[in-house]
């Protein structure tokens, strides 16, 4: 999960690291009340999870709080590429001397954390490892060990920071590990990391990863979500513990285990090149139970997205046997109707793996005219295609 | 022979009394797996029947090992506990634990490969997030369908569960010496590369499938590795060309962050080291069926 910019400001807040003053609005008055209070001039920023708002217009300087209210009039409701500005963070101004960067991550490939860190902030570290590799510096951490205070004065001599902010920086590099390990994040981002005016060192903004498997230590991270930028579908699907994500097309998708979905999404998409340019709708997994209860969860929550023309249900019957599944599919579309739902979508099934023969025969068997059997996935795919082609 | 598993593997499991533990044990014994007894302190000294089968509670991955010689845990406790059972398992200094569970944390699966690397890495780890290792015929520590298809000579690394289980299912009139399930999360204790090194050394491995998706470089890698170490023909699979960026596809790693992580990388880079990529898991199995035949 990531957090907005102002979530971000909030923890390092928490966590004892130095930020400035500053709060959030969602409305022109909120953030006349907060320019008042922080008092003298401010920074009206945009609260959207993509970069690029300094550019767009999102981030406006304010001389007092009938500045700020108008500045934030002028913000919010702005489309910053297709999000939405529905909140803006208020924050002190800082009178920047330099600016650095400053950041923990996960490295998948050494298995650890990494830390790099910039003399040069400001600007996309991409870029300056493209540019200036010598003035980037990463540090391997030791997962078992963390940062203590000899690791954070590794980390700054390696980046070269002045010596006038070592002493600073060695003390930001051990709070925000321990603000990295305590939040369980997988990404602390600071750029810049600024010297101000009177020499102090402070995070001016924060951009963070946090581990969503680790949500069962955070019950306080749930309250993070941004409840305005969920999908209503893929809500509905959290709701009912179904992982789901929905996509631009037009052909739903079911199916059970993440690659096999994936590699479902895939072969649609390729078979929709021969008809019609259809894409797939979504990725469910449904997973290896697949019981008929979560069946019906999962098919009323596809079949109650108005973009979706056909359905493709692509099971391999691993651990759950296709006999199992196909009575789930037949009994779910029963359920379904018990429950006021009329399905008009034709369903395209494809059973494979463990008594697919007896799975095959049920599907048969049942003689639901909305239900076709197609017995291979490639085959499945161009068939589900074939109909949202036709439905669209 | 098989890599890393075999018929001689004495097999423990950690969170046997649990509900998804005793289910899968039941299913591992009934493919022929010796597993020899579970871990969990709370029920030690007492004994679990599986269809006539009587395992042993032991308190400690330790002592089962010092009582049964197991060789093997397979790991079925829920997500807040599996750090601890992991370290536990590596304290023991058993050869292969396997981690099945799923969701969790990744500061977790940090912690504990860092110890097992300091401590020598004297326990190979496979997963977590993993449906675990079978070597068909011989035995099976996991939860991948142990009737899928007979021993053969094809070996098969893979990040997903049911891509695995549709390959050895595609290619079950060949048969397999080994299926790893890697696992789809972030950090995992066992990689394609260690997966195609063993299968390279392998006399009794043929040909390799090698299954991908989305997210970080270790296909990028594995296909560096093939060029330079791997001389058995590779066959490779890769999923989610249409996944969009940002949106993690049900494993916790899948996902493409900015730029990085696409399946068309991935595909590059393994064509680029010989390997033959199938656009779909059928077309994979096809580019096999021509390998073998």
């Amino acid at each position: 999960m990531d957090l907005f910019e102002y979530q971000g400001r909030d923890l390092f807040e928490r966590h004892g690291l130095p930020v400035l003053g500053g709060g959030v609005a969602e409305t022109p008055q909120e953030a006349r009340a907060i320019a008042e209070r922080l008092g003298g001039k401010v920074v009206v920023k945009a609260q959207v999870k993509v970069g690029g708002r300094g550019k767009a217009g999102g981030v406006k300087l304010a001389d007092g709080a009938d500045e700020a209210e108008a500045r934030a009039t002028d913000i919010l409701g702005m489309d910053i590429k297709g999000h939405t500005v529905h909140k803006v963070m208020l924050a002190e101004t800082a009178d920047i001397k330099e600016e650095y960067y400053f950041s923990y991550l996960l490295d998948r490939a050494n298995r650890t954390f990494l830390c790099i860190a910039s003399v040069a902030g400001g600007m996309e570290i991409e870029t300056v490892a493209e540019e200036q590799p010598d003035r980037v510096a990463k540090i391997a951490i030791d997962a078992s060990k963390g940062v203590d205070e000899a690791k954070a004065r590794e980390i700054v001599a390696a980046a070269q920071y002045p010596a006038e902010v070592a002493d600073q920086i060695v003390d930001i590099a051990v709070k925000l590990w321990q603000a990295f390990v305590a939040e369980d994040a997988t990404l602390v981002e600071v750029n810049p990391l600024a010297k101000v005016g009177d020499g102090r060192v402070l995070l001016l903004d924060a951009k963070i990863t946090l581990d969503e498997n680790a949500g069962f230590r955070h019950p306080d991270h749930e309250a993070l979500v941004d409840q305005s930028a969920v999908d209503p579908l893929e809500q509905a699907a959290k709701a009912k513990n179904l992982n789901y994500v929905k996509l631009d097309g037009e052909v739903g998708i079911i199916g059970n285990g993440a690659g096999l979905v994936m590699s479902t999404l895939d072969v649609v998409a390729y078979a929709g090149e021969q008809h019609g340019d259809v894409k797939p709708a979504n990725f469910l997994d449904i997973g290896g139970g697949a019981s008929a209860q979560v069946m019906a969860n999962g098919l009323e929550i596809v079949l109650g997205d108005p973009a979706v023309k056909s359905v493709f249900v692509n099971v391999f019957g691993g651990i759950t046997a296709c006999d199992e599944v196909a009575n789930g599919i037949i009994q779910a579309l029963a359920l379904l109707t018990e429950r006021g739902e009329t399905v008009t979508k034709p369903l395209v099934v494809r059973l494979d793996g463990n008594n697919a023969e007896a799975g095959r025969a049920i599907l048969d068997g049942a003689n639901n005219p909305l239900v076709e059997r197609v017995d291979t996935m490639d085959g499945a795919a161009a068939r589900a295609a074939e109909l949202a082609a036709a439905g669209k | 022979m098989a890599i890393w598993l075999t018929k001689d593997s004495k097999v423990i499991v950690q969170g046997m009394t649990g509900s998804e533990g005793s289910k899968h044990t039941r299913r591992m014994l009934a493919a022929g797996t010796n597993v020899v007894g579970g871990v969990n302190p709370r029920k030690a000294g007492t004994t679990v029947d599986f269809d006539g089968t009587a395992l042993p509670v032991f308190a400690s991955v330790s002592e089962a090992i010092k009582e049964t010689g197991a060789d093997v845990s397979v790991i079925f406790v829920p997500p807040a506990f599996t750090k601890a059972a992991v370290l536990e398992a590596i304290d023991a200094e058993i050869p292969l634990a396997v981690v099945i569970t799923e969701g969790v944390p990744v500061q977790d699966s940090a912690s504990f490969w860092a110890y097992n690397v300091d401590r020598g890495q004297k326990t190979r780890i496979i997963g977590p997030n993993c449906p675990g290792i079978a070597s068909p015929g011989a035995s099976n520590a996991g939860i991948i369908p142990a009737d899928i298809t007979p021993g053969g000579r094809i070996g098969l690394v893979s990040k997903s569960g049911t891509l695995t289980y549709q390959l050895m299912y595609e290619l079950r009139d060949f048969g397999f010496s080994t299926a790893v399930g890697i696992g789809g999360d972030p950090i995992i204790g066992t990689t394609h590369i260690d997966a195609l090194k063993a299968f390279q050394d392998d006399p009794d491995t043929d040909a390799i499938v090698m299954i991908g998706e989305i997210g970080g470089d270790a296909e990028e890698r594995a296909a560096e590795f093939i060029k330079a170490n791997v001389t058995k023909p590779v066959v490779g699979y890769i999923a989610g060309f249409t996944a969009p960026p940002g949106k993690t596809m049900g494993h916790a790693g899948a996902i493409i962050s900015g730029s990085a992580g696409t399946a068309d990388a991935k595909k590059s880079a393994l064509e680029a080291a010989g390997v033959k990529v199938g656009k779909t898991p059928s077309e994979t199995a096809r580019l096999m069926r021509e390998v073998m035949s």
